[in-house]
């Protein structure tokens, strides 16, 4: 079990960024054994941290970022609920970018699923002490007392105030043994609760890493080459110069890191826009280097005509080519998608003051001690000298996990002696982003007389994630073949190929990354094969998925396709398939599984005058225990928001080396008049807690295209439906 | 020199007359709240308005806000103030960044329509994106802003 420590009279409280004072529980997370948390744990290295102040208010430290995915109110709530502390009494302070707080990477729908069983035991732990600390003044027996909405009562009726007890229990030693709450005493956790930070949201409070100001601070942007990994050959900064506010022009050169930055010439100016206009004035010779030819039309027909032919094999299981030629009737199809960008409101920016060998730093990054490394190891210097501030984020879908941007700013900081900020421009964003994968796709199944499916081969070519970490890998691994591998369909012979696809752009995840082409594929050749056995695609489905079972997998969360077909039959319910829909209009069904949690989406579409329009969406997920209803539910309607805009726009592709699209006119976004209405069911669960930011978004596509084959008899493979003229 | 007037408040600074007035809010005055985007009007993130009418702040010049008033989500107005609560009870924001453009959008409409339909919120909304999808709950809570007027009057 995790150590928790009284280290209420220990120095180095002021090193976390607490006041001194007040009643300080800290621990460690190691007891999550986590294979992602490796740090070599010597004596006590507390990572979280509670902090009870005498005037009663009860500081929390969340160590994950918050954009957008209610973290900072989630995460601490679970603390506040076993404390038995007031909601109204606690203050939350953002961890800056240390070993010290355990993991802080904010991605792959975790951050709750790593630390509810801690944070859990960390309030149950200050609540007993409060409890010891009342019975200690009030000489009676601990048993007799309960803690309650920031009280501690005695059964005679009187009570006290956690406050007034803090100057007690600071002398207290952690008591030995603790009682969890029951499930059903939750006060918080399960329950609606407002966002913690939503007065200052609605007021323009916050402050985003954009909004970030140091006295003397220059303003940066930065011209970099169209073509990925391309290089200044020359440039005529003379015109820039000429630009009021301008101040100087210099080059910066490619750190060749996954993370590193890609180079350019920098712009230094007093503002943001004499910054951008200065841009826009330089003169530059590139080298556009070796992914000049990249080009994504032949691309495309490259990585397809990968997928048409044998691959190398990532898994094989029964006969498959025996299940083919004893068919009834075999179906096959070819699936494309184009690369993504992420696209955050708030661009890539960071603030950067590099003083001597230390460095502050102050960035919207869902990755703050990836960010920390980074920065020591472009300046040379120990960890003890970089600080990481996590801003607000605003947006980050897995951008900003990837700080480039940041390496720019301290490299820019270094060489000016003086606190910079480097903006990205919005065209600068979607020109230059790490990508999400862009994929080629093919299925072939056999059916038996019945209509039974008896082989099923997924054969996909898609750049991997991996070459923005080991260049020249060009098949998909790992994590990426095992989401295809993993398909819940219960088939006694099936095969699973990769194909060649190098990588010619910077790839890396995107919300529910390689979750987005095979959840998109599976769930609409699903529906072909249920279109070719003459089914219903729900019951079809549900046969598909097959027996109540747990696959075995490699992970410590097992996939059970009870729980996956309750969702689908939740969302059948709500959405009353089957019931006659107005016309032109019909139902698309998809269900997928991903980071460990369970979602079904059937979705309403008209399509009138071969335009579509979505106009309900029905969600149900399971992820286990549920912290915050209210963001569970939020995150499920903008999932459907954010698979709807993939669905409908999104696209991004090159030529010759340089990626067209620029900006939200020729990268778009779905818009208020597009919406439909969202509802969301959430699975009551006692489960394992598991990831909500992604796992809504895979469903979207995939339920989108069988709808308006329903609608329609015609099926569409690949995206976005702007393409087809169809939005 | 140019002499703006924001939130009631006059600041006399020294700018390009070409400078959108986005920037002169944020760099050169350093109220924050009013958020680049795009750059390019296509966005909304940095609506701001101008003599009662929504404008997008990165595509206007200074000059054309001159001895005009400026209302950016720090100041008071009547309806934003509602809009306000309502986002709040609604838990609209997810990461909030656009938000500010958001209600100021919002706070237009309702300055010149008092009860406005779902298409009248769609079309005064359509400039604004939300990445973070939080658009079915800024609906509610426009219409939810309405009804508690509707109710005290």
């Amino acid at each position: 079990m995790s150590t928790i420590k009284n280290i209420s009279r220990r120095t180095f409280v002021k090193s976390i960024g607490l006041a001194s004072g007040g009643l300080i529980l800290a621990c460690n997370t190691s007891v999550f054994s986590d294979k992602e948390i490796t740090k070599n744990l010597v004596d006590f290295n507390p990572n979280l941290f509670v902090q009870l102040n005498s005037d009663g208010s009860l500081v929390l430290i969340a160590s994950r970022s918050e954009m957008g995915n209610g973290v900072r109110t989630s995460l601490t709530s679970i603390i506040a609920d076993e404390m038995e502390a007031d909601w109204n009494k606690v203050i939350v302070k953002q961890a800056t970018g240390d070993a010290k707080y355990g993991d802080q990477n904010t991605d792959g729908s975790r951050s709750v699923r790593y630390l509810y069983e801690t944070m859990r035991k960390m309030g149950a732990m200050a609540k007993a002490m409060l409890i010891s600390a009342a019975a200690k003044k009030w000489q009676v027996s601990e048993s007799e007392c309960t803690a309650k909405n920031h009280f501690v009562t005695h059964s005679s009726g009187k009570k006290i105030g956690f406050g007034d007890l803090v100057e007690i229990a600071k002398t207290l030693e952690i008591p030995k043994e603790y009682v969890l709450k029951s499930p059903k005493d939750f006060k918080y956790i399960g329950k609606k609760l407002r966002s913690i930070d939503a007065e200052d949201y609605v007021k323009g409070k916050v402050i985003f890493g954009l909004d970030k100001r140091l006295p003397n601070m220059k303003f940066v942007a930065i011209a970099r080459c169209p073509v990925t990994f391309g290089t200044v050959k020359s440039f005529d900064k003379s015109e820039a110069l000429k630009i009021a506010g301008v101040e100087a022009v210099i080059e910066i050169p490619r750190v060749e890191k996954p993370f590193g930055a890609l180079g350019g010439v920098a712009v230094i100016a007093s503002n943001t826009w004499a910054a951008f206009k200065g841009k826009e004035a330089l003169k530059i010779e590139w080298d556009f280097g070796d992914n000049k030819s990249y080009n994504s039309k032949t691309y495309m027909a490259e990585i397809t005509a990968n997928v048409h032919k044998q691959g190398k094999v990532a898994k094989d299981v029964g006969n498959i080519n025996k299940a083919f030629k004893n068919a009834s009737k075999i179906v096959e199809s070819t699936f494309q998608l184009p690369h993504l960008s992420h696209a955050p409101m708030e661009v890539p920016n960071a603030v950067a003051w590099v003083q001597g060998d230390s460095c502050e730093v102050w960035a919207p990054t869902q990755a703050p001690q990836t960010t920390r490394k980074e920065v020591v190891d472009y300046l040379k210097t120990s960890e003890e000298k970089v600080t990481i501030n996590v801003t607000f984020l605003g947006g980050g879908f897995g951008r900003k996990s990837k700080p480039d941007y940041v390496v720019e700013a301290v490299m820019l900081s270094k060489e000016l002696n003086a606190p910079v900020q480097v903006v990205w421009t919005r065209e600068d964003d979607i020109k230059h982003d790490y990508y999400h994968t862009v994929s080629a796709q093919y299925l072939k199944a056999s059916l038996d007389k019945n209509g039974n499916v008896t082989g099923w081969l997924h054969r996909f070519a898609l750049p991997s994630i991996v070459s923005t970490f080991s260049p020249g890998v060009d098949y998909a691994a790992g994590f990426e073949i095992a989401s295809a591998s993993n398909v819940p369909f219960d088939i006694k012979n099936m095969k699973i190929e990769v194909g060649k696809a190098p990588a010619m752009v910077r790839i890396g995840w995107l919300r529910s990354v390689i979750n987005i082409p095979h959840g998109f594929s599976e769930n609409v050749f699903a529906d072909e094969l249920a279109s070719a056995a003459n089914k219903d695609p729900l019951e079809f489905r549900l046969n598909l998925i097959g027996k109540d079972r747990v696959e075995d997998t490699q992970n410590e969360i097992k996939y059970n396709t009870a729980r996956l077909k309750n969702v689908l039959k939740i969302a059948a319910k709500n959405a009353e398939w089957g019931k006659q829909l107005p016309e032109n209009h019909a139902y698309g069904l998809a269900v997928h599984y991903s980071f460990y949690s369970y979602v079904a989406s059937i979705v309403e579409v008209s399509v009138i005058d071969k335009k579509v329009k979505v106009h309900n969406v029905f969600t149900a997920i399971d992820c286990g225990t549920v912290i915050n209803k209210d963001t569970v539910k939020a995150q499920m309607e903008g999932s459907a928001i954010f698979g709807m805009s993939l669905a409908f726009y999104g696209k991004i592709t090159a030529k010759d080396g340089a990626i067209e699209q620029s900006n939200y006119d020729n990268y778009k976004m779905i818009r208020m008049h597009e919406i439909p209405k969202v509802h969301v069911e959430i699975v009551e669960s006692s489960e394992k807690p598991t990831g909500v930011g992604e796992p809504g978004v895979p469903v979207i596509a995939p339920a989108i295209v069988n709808a308006i084959f329903k609608a329609t008899r015609k099926r569409y493979h690949n995206l976005p439906l702007s393409d087809y003229g169809l939005v | 020199m140019v002499t703006l007037r924001i939130n009631g408040e006059k600041h006399t600074i020294d700018v390009a007359p070409d400078m959108p007035l986005l920037w002169a809010i944020r760099d050169i005055i350093g109220l924050t709240g009013t958020k680049y985007g795009c750059g390019k009007g296509l966005c909304g993130s940095c609506k701001v308005m101008l003599d009662n009418s929504p404008v997008q702040s990165c595509v206007i010049p200074v000059s054309a806000a001159v001895g005009k008033n400026i209302l950016t989500i720090e100041g008071a107005s009547k309806n934003l103030q509602l809009l306000q609560e309502s986002w709040v009870t609604l838990n609209v924001p997810q990461c909030g960044f656009c938000q500010p453009g958001q209600l100021i959008a919002a706070t237009a409409l309702l300055d010149k329509n008092e009860n406005p339909t779902d298409k009248d919120i769609e079309e005064a909304m359509i400039g604004n994106i939300c990445r973070c999808g939080t658009y079915q709950r800024i609906k509610k809570a426009i219409h939810k802003t309405v009804e508690l007027k509707n109710q005290h009057s």
